[in-house]
């Protein structure tokens, strides 16, 4: 018994179905209900699904303000919502729906508008294979890491197919900058994710997570979740990775010519990304949802998770921006050698230990 | 590639920076200032020679009393009068103080064009706590105080300010090191400034660059000790020279000048003598031309003046630091886009000062 059921008991659809004359249509709305009313429903809009990942990233990003205030002797938003501004980010989201969309005159409109959807889209997709605890996860795929991978994959065409799409300079140099940097430290992460899977023996997260019942595999590699941690940052271009929007150079980069609602959409999917990324480390280096059991399994992995976003946020607070040059000259030369060093490392392990 | 950074542009300024790029190499970077003129040399003929002072601060807000000195002390050598001590020694405060002003918004400034957003936040905070706290005590006003004007100063000093400024600048002393911690020790702030935008000791005095951007190439200019002015003679005080001639060597001698400026403040303050804070002065001045120069904080600045006999300058020159840091943008060829907001930012160019 779910919510969605419990409200649509109350508005007693069904009843209104069968007075419908007609019996195809009748047919066609009860399939619908069925759905409505099954488990899968319950578990794409609420948990763990739209509802609570818009929740989680809406509060990521008044605790990413106020931290940042923090560090900077500043006080942060205060006026929205009661405590401390909590309501700031729905504010600002809000703020965002009633402004003017802007399409340049010379960009290609259909694939300008396009690409925030697309990435709101692909950001949303990874989580349905992140289990918040065994059971409360979308689709519980065999391949599931595989699966996040291929998604990953797609988030450089598109930040480059919207520097394209905008017709423009400074774009344009942004996305080829984000094409750059996501092409060659997906390499690495893929390696380092790769060391996981040998002592897991599964690409199945929710098999990764029940294989560190022992061990977290941060213990066993520490290595490999460095690697991880630095190549995600670089992913989802935050500080000091940012060189993609780097804003006094290419003022924004490949998101400059969006504005209002694409322009939230695009911070959605970054912030839905960062969380992403934050989730992935947890599930293949910090147990995933293992906890005392004292708190339901889903707590524990939304802590962790968010403690480890927290961690990539303060970075903005003390670090400055790197070159490209530096940036894929790490990439390539330090940790890919690295991440590989990382393969072996695993393999030693998983012979001594198990 | 062709596009302008600019005037429009986080990363410019009010002025434009025409790029020519290939690849990700800068093949030419061409400044190009003058969306910020405000005809202040030619309004300053029109005026009074005391209603001039709030008018040529306007030329740069960040470092207001370097300029206005040097206009009094040139209209103070045609009417050939003498200063009071007390006077001087409260103008070289003033002068440290908006020179620590100066700095500490080019540090903001530097910050946040490398990304660094609490080094944007600090720098800012802290000036508008501290320092222009205490220009506003000693001056009545926080940023254009039109505090120097011919004859000495426009008040004496308040009752304890001493006390206040030498706490403030105790508190500034340990922030600096913070700001170390923070910035300028920072392995990826190195790695972005260490060997970028090298200017070569022969080529810095060629390109007559001035201020600090001079003294990170090596070369030992300053006007305070080579021809000094106010009280600076009596003051006992270092001039920081890398020879680098990086962008990091440039920032080096900025950061560790505030450090020195609060230790002339201090000074000042021990030695602080009694007496008269001005004298009297003559509404018309007699004629005559004189040049009058000054260390401002980015550099040395000359103003040129011509009098006619009557209450109004007949003409008023003023060569300011920034434009003649302007051909080291020139810096900026060979190296890569990203290398462009340190360069920019190391020459500590004030496009409002430029344009006048």
């Amino acid at each position: 018994m779910n919510i969605i059921n419990i409200i649509l008991d109350f508005l007693n659809l069904e009843n209104f179905i069968s007075n419908i004359p007609n019996a195809e249509v009748q047919e066609l709305l009860t399939i619908v209900f069925v759905f409505l009313r099954s488990d899968l429903f319950f578990k794409i809009l609420l948990f763990p699904g739209i509802f609570t990942i818009l929740i989680t990233v809406a509060e990521l990003m008044w605790l990413e303000l106020k931290l940042i205030a923090k560090v900077q002797l500043r006080v942060g938003p205060q006026y929205a919502g009661r405590i401390g501004g909590i309501l700031q980010p729905i504010a600002d989201f809000i703020k965002l729906l009633f402004k003017e969309t802007i399409v340049p005159e010379k960009a290609s409109k259909v694939l300008f508008l396009l690409v925030p959807i697309m990435l709101v889209t692909l950001a949303a997709t990874t989580l349905t294979v992140i289990p918040l605890s065994e059971t409360d996860v979308i689709s519980n795929l065999d391949v599931g890491l595989l699966f996040t991978f291929a998604i990953l994959a797609m988030f450089p065409i598109l930040a480059l197919l919207a520097g394209w799409a905008s017709n423009s300079k400074f774009p344009f140099i942004g996305g080829i900058r984000a094409l750059f940097q996501q092409v060659s430290y997906e390499v690495p992460l893929w390696f380092s994710a790769l060391g996981v899977v040998i002592l897991a023996e599964s690409l199945n997260f929710n098999s990764i997570i029940k294989a560190q019942s022992t061990f977290w595999f941060i213990l066993l590699l520490p290595l490999g979740a460095f690697i991880f941690l630095v190549a995600v940052i670089a992913e989802t271009e935050r500080l000091p990775f940012d060189i993609p929007e780097a804003e006094t150079e290419i003022a924004s980069g490949w998101m400059a010519e969006y504005s209002g609602l694409s322009f939230g959409l695009i911070m959605l999917s970054l912030y839905i990304k960062l969380y992403f990324g934050a989730a992935m480390f947890t599930a293949l280096f910090l147990g995933g949802w293992l906890g005392p059991s004292i708190l339901p399994p889903a707590f524990w992995f939304l802590t962790k998770t968010i403690i480890v976003v927290l961690i990539i946020m303060m970075l903005r607070g003390v670090l400055p921006r790197f070159r490209l040059a530096d940036l894929l000259y790490i990439g390539w030369r330090r940790l890919l050698i690295l991440s590989m060093i990382n393969i072996f490392l695993a393999i030693t392990v998983k012979l001594v230990l198990f | 590639m062709y596009f302008s950074v600019g005037p429009q542009h986080p990363g410019s300024g009010h002025f434009r920076m025409k790029i020519t790029l290939q690849g990700d190499i800068i093949l030419n970077a061409e400044p190009d200032p003058g969306f910020v003129h405000r005809s202040v040399e030619k309004i300053a003929e029109t005026r009074e020679y005391l209603q001039n002072v709030p008018l040529i601060e306007r030329q740069c807000l960040s470092d207001v009393s370097s300029v206005t000195l040097a206009y009094a002390m040139g209209i103070e050598e045609l009417l050939g009068i003498e200063v009071p001590p007390r006077a001087q020694y409260i103008r070289v405060i003033m002068c440290e103080l908006s020179r620590i002003m100066s700095h500490l918004y080019w540090l903001a400034i530097f910050g946040i064009f490398l990304g660094h957003s609490t080094m944007f936040m600090w720098p800012f905070g802290d000036r508008d706590i501290l320092i222009t706290e205490t220009a506003e005590k000693i001056a009545g006003a926080r940023v254009s105080y039109s505090y120097i004007i011919p004859g000495g100063v426009r008040y004496d000093l308040p009752d304890g300010i001493k006390e206040h400024t030498m706490k403030t600048l105790d508190y500034f002393q340990g922030r600096l090191k913070e700001y170390d911690a923070i910035f300028f020790s920072n392995p990826i702030f190195k790695r972005r400034t260490k060997g970028v935008g090298v200017l070569s000791r022969s080529e810095a005095i060629r390109l007559g660059v001035t201020g600090p951007t001079l003294r990170g190439s090596g070369v030992r200019g300053d006007i305070r000790k080579d021809a000094p002015y106010a009280a600076y003679d009596e003051l006992d005080f270092e001039i920081p020279v890398y020879s680098e001639g990086d962008s990091y060597s440039r920032s080096l001698v900025r950061f560790r000048e505030m450090k020195i400026s609060s230790s002339i403040i201090r000074q000042a303050f021990e030695n602080l003598p009694e007496g008269d804070f001005k004298v009297k002065t003559r509404k018309k001045v007699p004629e005559g031309e004189v040049f009058s120069r000054v260390e401002a904080a980015r550099g040395e600045l000359a103003c040129y003046l011509i009098s006619d006999g009557t209450r109004k300058p007949y003409r008023l020159k003023m060569s300011t630091p920034s434009f003649r840091n302007l051909p080291g943008f020139s810096l900026m060829k060979g190296c890569m886009l990203a290398d462009m907001p340190p360069i920019y930012m190391s020459l500590d160019y004030w496009p409002l000062e430029t344009d006048r």
